[in-house]
């Protein structure tokens, strides 16, 4: 287990439990029809998330995906300005205009997550190029699933990052599934940690269900990124424990392949073993467990109670000045 | 005192070398911006833009402000975007304008839409060269127009200069304003002459260009056509017909107000633009005056576009696809005939 100070443990246990408990909730008041939209959720990935995101301060940037409310919570946003986000209401973090598909806080460093399968990747190479022009040691991480690594955009930005020589990492999220399609059947390599190997960057294989693993992996990334060696190509061998989306009966896996996962589960497993270290104490945890829970259930009931945008709301923010 | 001459060429080039030299966050990105990249110094810089319109920037400005990319317009149209949204102000060249649909995504689903979906968090200030325009035997992957499907995107501006002084002018206001802009260069003009102050000027987006003051009928015009319509009205003036020709330099945000008063004192339209007809900037001219100016109309608008074809490789074929300005005189004289 890497050294990990006992405030970064804490704040780790702390967000992951949150993207768990955000996530956990979005499964019970979608088929409730508790707000409007649809949504793909992460549980089952939270360490991949916090894992990199642990190394990132707000001046860094990172792009997201269609499955991304575990990175915007481990980016550091506000949960109560999400959920009002996905009710659609005024007071979501982008007024009601982009629901789950786009929440964004560029205070904090996160650009979106997108609804455009591969797009974040090169997006992430803008704030990784400031960073160069402005020669700050400021990085940028772009999370994407392993479906996207099939996109001309994933193979596009990585070629351009590595030319750059661009402080970014890109991390994939390999979950096993593009929607419905098994990863065998799309991708014929076994490690898609191994498509570095053509464009000159480092590719390295993570256990995503293992936040130390991740963290001391990322590190090494964001050191390299920081240090103006350039880009990393992370794959995190990952599941989400949900369908692609909300209301997927998931009949393209099997409940045994489930199982195993979730006897892995990343949150059970940090605990037992930072318990285990005497780094955390049971009570300490159990007060997390209770304040993320606590957390959640105050941004939904936030969320339900706040004002509906004006309709002609819709007209506004197009543009900075038009004309 | 004799007023400069420059090429539309050069007064891009200066336009970019001024911001530059006033903003250091101003970055110019794109293929062969420079050209012989990596190369001892003598080689690099050999295209400055595959029409030289760059050229020159990277030995003032350095490679940290003009980046060459490989060719991979999704990945650097998507680095130009993030950077726009995270504290730079890239002009990034797309070198035909032909070439968008290969990252159609990062300029209409991203440029064009971070804002919004963001609630108005972030602001896209990035301005995206692009080449337009048939004429020079290129056939259909290297000729088009296609300002009309930008135009039609929310969140895009896009402006097309018909001349050496607006394109500085409203190069200097694409690259200062906090919108992405696309900014079409059309490709028959860049060695046209023309004044230009060689002091820094910007000419606001929005406002078109009454060239040639008329009182019979109102010709529209985009790129490169106004010049076109500029000399049908001229040889119609010898019959004493009056044309009054807008150049709609601004396609987005297009200045309704301009062609509206023109129409309602003409009361004839014609529109000529060298995009394909359905959908595009002309049939959305004679929209607005439909709507706007219905009564004020003695007789139908006329559209002077190409066919609705993609734009043919041989001569005779490309010349008769080209709006000229002989087909300028023919729909202005048939406005003036008809009566509704």
């Amino acid at each position: 287990m890497p050294l990990v100070s006992k405030e970064k443990l804490h704040w780790a246990y702390e967000r992951m439990t949150l993207i768990r408990a955000f996530e956990e909730k979005l499964h019970q008041l979608i088929p409730q029809h508790r707000l409007p939209g649809f949504a793909h959720l992460s549980a089952g990935q939270e360490a991949v998330a916090v894992g990199v995101c642990a190394h990132l301060d707000d001046k860094d940037f990172v792009t997201s995906t269609h499955r991304g409310h575990g990175h915007c919570i481990a980016k550091g946003l506000e949960v109560g300005a999400m959920m009002a986000e996905l009710y659609g209401k005024s007071t979501g973090c982008s007024k009601g205009k982009g629901g789950s598909f786009h929440i964004a806080d560029l205070d904090r460093g996160m650009l979106g997550t997108n609804g455009i399968v591969g797009a974040g990747l090169p997006l992430a190479c803008g704030p990784a190029l400031v960073a160069k022009v402005k020669g700050t040691r400021q990085v940028a991480a772009s999370f994407f699933g392993e479906g996207a690594t099939n996109q001309g955009a994933f193979h596009e930005a990585t070629n351009l990052a590595s030319v750059w020589k661009l402080p970014v990492l890109f991390v994939c999220e390999n979950n096993l599934y593009s929607e419905a399609t098994p990863v065998e059947y799309a991708i014929k390599i076994t490690n898609i940690a191994d498509r570095a190997d053509a464009y000159g960057i480092p590719g390295v294989i993570v256990d995503g269900m293992d936040f130390f693993d991740v963290y001391e992996k990322a590190l090494q990334a964001v050191e390299r990124a920081r240090n103006g060696e350039g880009p990393t190509l992370l794959e995190a061998k990952t599941y989400r424990y949900f369908g692609h989306y909300e209301g997927d009966a998931m009949k393209y896996r099997a409940r045994e392949e489930e199982q195993k996962y979730s006897a892995r589960d990343p949150t059970t497993n940090f605990k037992r073993r930072v318990l285990a270290e005497g780094l955390l104490g049971a009570l300490e945890f159990e007060a997390i467990e209770k304040k993320a829970v606590a957390t959640i259930e105050a941004a939904v009931k936030a969320a339900e109670q706040a004002p509906w945008p004006r309709p002609e709301e819709c007209l506004a923010d197009v543009y900075v000045t038009y004309p | 005192m004799a007023k400069r001459e420059i090429t539309y060429r050069e007064a891009i080039n200066e336009a970019l070398r001024q911001e530059m030299e006033r903003d250091p966050d101003v970055i110019v990105i794109g293929e062969d911006v420079a050209g012989g990249a990596g190369l001892p110094p003598e080689m690099q810089d050999a295209f400055g833009g595959v029409f030289g319109v760059t050229k020159g920037l990277l030995g003032k400005f350095g490679p940290g402000r003009v980046w060459d990319t490989p060719i991979s317009e999704a990945g650097y149209m998507g680095a130009a975007v993030g950077a726009a949204a995270t504290g730079l102000r890239p002009v990034a060249e797309l070198m035909f304008v032909s070439f968008m649909g290969v990252c159609l995504d990062q300029l209409s689903n991203q440029a064009a839409k971070l804002r919004y979906m963001f609630g108005g968090k972030a602001k896209v200030p990035l301005t995206v060269r692009t080449v337009i325009g048939g004429g020079v035997r290129a056939a259909g992957q290297h000729s088009t127009i296609d300002y009309s499907m930008l135009t039609h995107i929310p969140g895009l501006k896009c402006v097309a200069p018909s001349n050496p002084y607006d394109a500085k002018g409203l190069l200097v206001s694409a690259i200062r304003d906090d919108d992405p802009v696309i900014f079409c260069e059309h490709i028959q003009l860049y060695n046209m002459k023309g004044s230009v102050p060689e002091e820094n000027y910007a000419i606001p987006l929005g406002q078109a260009h009454v060239m040639r003051p008329g009182t019979d009928v109102t010709v529209v015009a985009f790129s490169r056509l106004a010049l076109v319509a500029l000399t049908a009205a001229e040889q119609l003036g010898k019959d004493g017909i009056s044309v009054e020709v807008i150049d709609g330099r601004s396609l987005s945000p297009l200045d309704e107000g301009t062609i509206l008063a023109s129409v309602r004192r003409t009361h004839r339209l014609v529109v000529v633009d060298e995009d394909t007809p359905r959908c595009s900037m002309a049939s959305d001219v004679v929209a607005l005056v439909a709507r706007k100016a219905f009564l004020a109309l003695h007789s139908a608008p006329q559209m002077v576009t190409p066919p609705h074809t993609p734009v043919p490789y041989s001569p005779p074929m490309e010349d008769f696809y080209i709006p000229s300005s002989q087909r300028v005189a023919e729909a202005i004289r048939a406005t003036l005939e008809a009566r509704v």
